[in-house]
C-alpha cells in the first residue's frame, strides 16, 4: 500500500521530475545553465509556446486539433506591424487611420480570433474533421501573410511596442508576464468556469453531452476562438521581440504546441489534460532546448533528440494509464 | 462446492483475488467448469462476472490466484493467446467491425491466403458459408455486418468462436437484445456445442433462462461465491436469495394513480424518414400523461421506441412535427437545452455511449445536465457540487468508493444511478426511460422500481420504453403499445394483458 502511494505519486509529479533530472543533469554538464541569465532566457524563449500551446490545449481538450496557429501567428503579427507603421490608408475614399500601439495590439489579437472563429464555424457548421480545417487555414493564413507583404519583412516598429517583446517589469521579462497571465486565465477556465467543464465532457464524450443539453457547436467554436486569439497574441511576442514582423514567422509553431499538450499528458483523444501539464511540457522542450545548446550539440541532432523525447514521454504516459 | 460427475473440471479458478486502487472486485474466488455443460454465473451488477470473465479471457493479468486449464496453470498475457487456447468469450457488446463483411468478421486476423500471399475471399466466403449454415444464418457472408440485426451478429461472433475450435466459450448476457425466436435458436446452437464437448460458461440475470438451459450455477456476491448448486437443485428464490443476500420485494405494485392532472399531453407527432422519402419513424403520434402516472411504451425492435423519446427530447427538430404541451402550456422543443427547461429529462438506452463522461466523476456527471445550480458567482463550487451528488449517492444507494471515483470504474446498474441522477438533479416534470434495466441486475433493479414508484409519489410522470413485457406489465399505469412506427393500442393496467399488448405489436402482414 504504502509503495502504490509512493508510485502514484511519482506517476503524478512525473514531468516536473523529469524536468527536474534534466536542470540537475545539465547544471553538472554545464556551468552556463544555472544562471540568472539563462533562466530568464529560458522562461523568455518558451512564452511564445506557452501561450500558443495553452489554446491549442483547450482544442485537444475537445478532440480537436489546430494545425493553423503557427501561420496565424503570423499573419496576426503582420497586421500589427503594419498597423503600426502605416495604418490604414484607401486612397480612393480619401481615408487614412492611424492606429495607436494599443489599438494596433486589439485589432491583431481580434484578427487572430476571427480565423480561429471561421475554423469552429467550418468544424461545426459542415462537419469537416479539425485536422483538414485548420491544415486549410494553415495554407490560407500563411498565403495572406505573404499576399500582405510581398515575402518582405515589415521593420522599425519603434521602441514602445518593443518592450513587449523586450523589456522587463519588475525584474521580470515582458513575454514572461504575458505568458503567466495567459496561464493563469486559462487554469481558471478550466477548472472554475462553466465553459471549461463543458470543453472536458465535449471531449469526453460528445454524444453524452450532446443528451445533456450542451450546446456542441458553441463550446467547439469558443476553443478555436480561443487558439486564434492566443496565436495573435503570440504573434505579437514574436513580431516584438525581432522589431519586425517576418512572413515566414511562427513556421511549424503548431507541432511545437502540440509536442508540448502531449509531452504534458493531455489526451488527443480529448476529455484529459490540464493547462499546467501543457506549461510543464513546453518547459521540458525550453530546457532541452537550451541545454543542447548550451551543449553544443549540432542541430540536427537536437531535432532527432527533441522528437525521442516527445516519444519517451507519450510512451511513459501510456505505460502509466494502462497499469491503472 | 458438490462435485458434479467423476470427471476433472476443464477450467478451475484457484483463490483468484483483484483489486482496482485497492478495492477488492473479486475475493478469494474458487470455481470449477465442467466440459459439456452450461455453466450459469449469477450475480449483481458488481458481484464480479465480469472482472471474472476478463481474467478468464486475458484481458486482466495482475491478480492474485490460479486458473488451472487442462490440468495445468496457465497465464494470459492478452486476449489473443486466450483465444488460441480455446477460451472464446462473446461480450454483451458485441466486438464486430460493422463496416467489414460477415466472413471478413469471421476470419479476422487469421485470413486464408492464396499462394500469392493476398487475402483469398473465395475460399473465406465459402468457408463463412459452412460455418452460418451450422447456425442457420441464411445470409450472404459478403455481407457487411451493419446491415444485420443484432441477433444475427450474435451468431456472427458465435461462427467465429466456432472457428476458433474454442473448448470454452464464455456467453455475457447473450439475450440481452435479442427476440424469442432467436432465443430459440442460440438455446439449440448451445446444446449442439455441449454435446461436443464444448465448455460453455453463460452469464445472465434472466433466471427463467437459466433454468431452461444451464446445468450448474454458481453465485457470486459482492466478489465472493455465495453458493454453487446444480440447477435442478435450486428454485428460483433460492437462487435470488444468494445472488441478493436478503429477501426481495418480489410483486412490485405501484400505487394507482388518483385525480386526473394532466401533465404532458402529445400530439401528432411525426417523425419523417430521415432517407426513405415519404417514409415515417412515427406516424401521428397522440396521448397524455397524467401526474405520477408511468406510461409504458412496448414495440418491436424497429418499432419506434426509442424515436419517439428523441422526439419528445428535441434531438431531431428538422425532421419532427406535432405538438407537446406541459401542464397546459405548449412547448417549443427544438434542442435538448428546451427539452431540460420545459421540465424533461431522457435516460439513454446506452449508458456508456449516450449517458456518462466516462472519465469524469460520479459528481461532475451528476451535475452537467444543471451546472447553473452549482456555481457561485459564476464559478464552479466544489462545495456545492460534493453536496448535489452526495444527495442522489445517499438516494440512489450509488455504491462508489469516493465522489470522485471516475464513472467507468463503476458497475453497470451504479452507472445507470448515476445518469438517473443528472436527471433528477434537474427536477424533471417528466423523465423518460429508455430500456433503464437493459444489463441491470436484480437488487438494481428493485431499487430502480421502488426508486420510480416514489418519484411518483412526488408528482413526476415517467414515459418508459422496454422491449420487457413482464416489466412493461408491472411498472405501467398505462401502456402504449407501438407498431411499425404508429401507436396501435392505449390500454390501462387493468385492460392489459399479454396477448393484448403483444397482438397489437405483431405487424399484421
Amino acid at each position: 500500500m504504502n509503495s502504490q502511494y509512493v508510485k502514484e505519486t511519482l506517476l503524478k509529479f512525473q514531468s516536473i521530475i523529469a524536468l527536474l533530472l534534466m536542470c540537475i543533469a545539465l547544471s553538472l554538464l554545464s556551468d552556463k545553465f544555472l544562471t540568472v541569465d539563462n533562466t530568464w532566457n529560458v522562461m523568455r524563449q518558451i512564452s511564445v509556446n506557452v501561450v500558443i500551446s495553452v489554446g491549442m490545449t483547450l482544442v485537444i481538450l475537445t478532440a480537436g486539433i489546430d494545425l493553423s496557429v503557427g501561420s496565424i501567428l503570423a499573419l496576426c503579427g503582420v497586421i500589427t506591424a503594419s498597423l503600426i507603421k502605416f495604418g490604414i490608408e484607401l486612397p480612393g475614399i480619401n481615408l487614412f487611420i492611424e492606429f495607436t500601439i494599443l489599438g494596433a495590439i486589439l485589432v491583431s489579437i481580434l484578427a487572430g480570433g476571427v480565423l480561429g472563429w471561421f475554423n469552429g464555424f467550418v468544424i461545426t457548421k459542415f462537419k469537416v474533421p479539425p485536422f483538414v480545417a485548420t491544415l486549410a487555414m494553415l495554407t490560407i493564413a500563411r498565403g495572406l501573410t505573404m499576399l500582405w507583404t510581398k515575402g518582405f519583412p515589415i521593420t522599425g516598429l519603434g521602441d514602445d511596442f518593443a518592450f513587449l517583446g523586450t523589456g522587463w517589469f519588475f525584474g521580470v521579462p515582458m513575454p514572461v508576464w504575458i505568458s503567466a497571465f495567459v496561464v493563469v486565465i486559462a487554469i481558471v477556465v478550466t477548472n472554475k468556469t462553466k465553459i471549461g467543464r463543458y470543453i472536458y465532457a465535449v471531449g469526453g464524450n460528445e454524444v453524452a453531452s450532446l443528451l445533456s443539453g450542451l450546446n456542441i457547436k458553441q463550446i467547439k467554436i469558443f476553443v478555436y476562438t480561443i487558439a486564434g486569439m492566443l496565436a495573435g497574441v503570440g504573434g505579437l511576442i514574436v513580431t516584438s521581440r525581432l522589431d519586425s514582423a517576418q512572413p515566414n514567422a511562427g513556421f511549424g509553431y503548431e507541432l511545437d504546441s502540440i509536442a508540448a499538450v502531449v509531452i504534458g499528458g493531455t489526451s488527443l483523444s480529448g476529455g484529459k489534460g490540464t493547462v499546467l501539464g501543457t506549461v510543464q511540457g513546453a518547459l521540458i522542450i525550453g530546457v532541452l532546448n537550451n541545454g543542447l545548446v548550451l551543449l553544443n550539440v549540432s542541430p540536427f541532432w537536437q531535432q532527432v533528440i527533441k522528437g525521442l523525447v516527445i516519444l519517451l514521454a507519450v510512451i511513459i504516459e501510456k505505460l502509466n494509464s494502462k497499469e491503472r | 462446492m458438490t462435485e458434479i460427475k467423476n470427471n476433472l473440471p476443464v477450467i478451475q479458478v484457484k483463490g483468484i483475488s483483484k483489486s482496482f486502487s485497492g478495492i477488492y472486485a473479486l475475493k478469494d474466488i474458487d470455481i470449477d467448469i465442467y466440459a459439456g455443460k452450461v455453466n450459469a454465473i449469477v450475480g449483481e451488477n458488481g458481484a464480479g462476472k465480469s472482472t471474472l470473465m476478463k481474467i478468464l479471457s486475458g484481458v486482466y493479468h495482475d491478480y492474485e490466484g490460479q486458473i488451472i486449464y487442462k490440468g495445468e496453470e496457465v497465464k494470459f498475457s492478452e486476449p489473443k493467446e486466450a483465444q488460441d487456447r480455446g477460451i472464446s468469450i462473446i461480450h454483451q457488446e458485441l466486438n464486430l467491425i460493422q463496416q467489414l463483411s460477415i466472413a471478413e468478421n469471421i476470419f479476422l486476423g487469421r485470413e486464408p491466403q492464396n499462394k500469392f500471399g493476398l487475402v483469398s475471399y473465395g475460399e473465406m466466403n465459402r468457408i463463412a458459408k459452412l460455418q452460418l449454415d451450422k447456425l442457420h444464418l441464411v445470409v450472404d457472408p459478403s455481407t457487411p455486418v451493419s446491415q444485420l440485426r443484432v441477433g444475427q451478429q450474435q451468431l456472427v461472433e458465435i461462427a467465429r468462436s466456432l472457428l476458433l475450435d474454442c473448448k470454452v466459450l464464455i456467453m455475457d448476457e447473450p439475450t440481452s437484445a435479442i427476440s424469442d425466436k432467436e432465443v430459440k435458436l442460440l438455446f439449440k446452437i448451445i446444446k449442439d456445442l455441449t454435446s461436443k464437448g464444448v465448455a460453455i460458461i453463460y452469464i445472465s440475470h434472466k433466471l427463467n433462462e437459466l433454468f431452461e438451459i444451464a446445468d450448474c450455477f454458481v453465485a457470486l456476491r459482492d466478489g465472493t461465491v455465495a453458493g454453487s448448486k446444480q440447477m435442478k437443485d435450486v428454485s428460483r428464490d433460492q437462487i435470488i436469495q444468494m445472488m441478493v443476500g436478503r429477501k426481495i420485494k418480489n410483486n412490485f405494485q405501484k400505487e394507482d394513480v388518483t385525480g386526473d392532472n394532466e401533465v404532458m399531453k402529445v400530439e401528432n407527432l411525426t417523425f419523417s424518414h430521415p432517407v426513405r422519402r415519404g417514409g415515417f419513424l412515427l406516424e401521428n403520434i397522440s396521448f397524455n400523461v397524467k401526474r405520477g402516472e408511468v406510461v409504458g411504451v412496448f414495440g418491436l425492435m424497429g418499432a419506434g421506441r426509442s424515436e419517439l423519446l428523441e422526439a419528445i427530447f428535441g434531438l431531431h427538430p428538422s425532421l419532427v412535427s406535432g405538438e407537446v404541451w406541459i401542464e397546459g402550456k405548449k412547448v417549443e422543443i427544438k434542442t435538448v437545452k428546451n427539452a431540460i427547461n420545459a421540465g424533461i429529462g431522457l435516460v439513454p438506452e446506452d449508458r456508456k455511449l449516450q449517458g456518462l463522461i466516462l472519465n469524469m466523476n460520479v459528481a461532475s456527471n451528476t451535475s452537467l445536465a444543471n451546472v447553473d445550480k452549482i456555481l457561485t458567482n459564476g464559478f464552479l463550487s466544489k462545495s456545492k457540487e460534493a453536496e448535489l451528488s452526495q444527495i442522489f449517492i445517499k438516494k440512489l444507494k450509488i455504491k462508489v468508493s469516493s465522489k470522485n471515483q471516475a464513472v467507468k470504474n463503476l458497475s453497470g446498474g451504479n452507472q445507470q444511478k448515476v445518469v438517473i441522477a443528472k436527471w433528477l438533479a434537474t427536477h424533471p416534470k417528466v423523465l423518460l426511460l429508455d430500456e433503464p434495466m437493459r444489463g441491470v441486475d436484480i437488487g438494481a433493479k428493485d431499487e430502480i422500481y421502488n426508486l420510480i414508484e416514489e418519484l411518483c409519489r412526488q408528482g413526476v410522470c415517467i414515459i418508459i420504453v422496454s422491449s420487457e413485457l413482464t416489466e412493461i406489465l408491472r411498472i405501467s399505469d398505462k401502456i402504449l403499445v407501438l407498431c411499425e412506427s404508429r401507436l396501435t393500442a392505449s390500454m390501462t393496467r387493468k385492460e392489459a394483458t399479454e396477448e393484448k399488448i403483444m397482438k397489437a405489436a405483431i405487424p399484421a402482414i
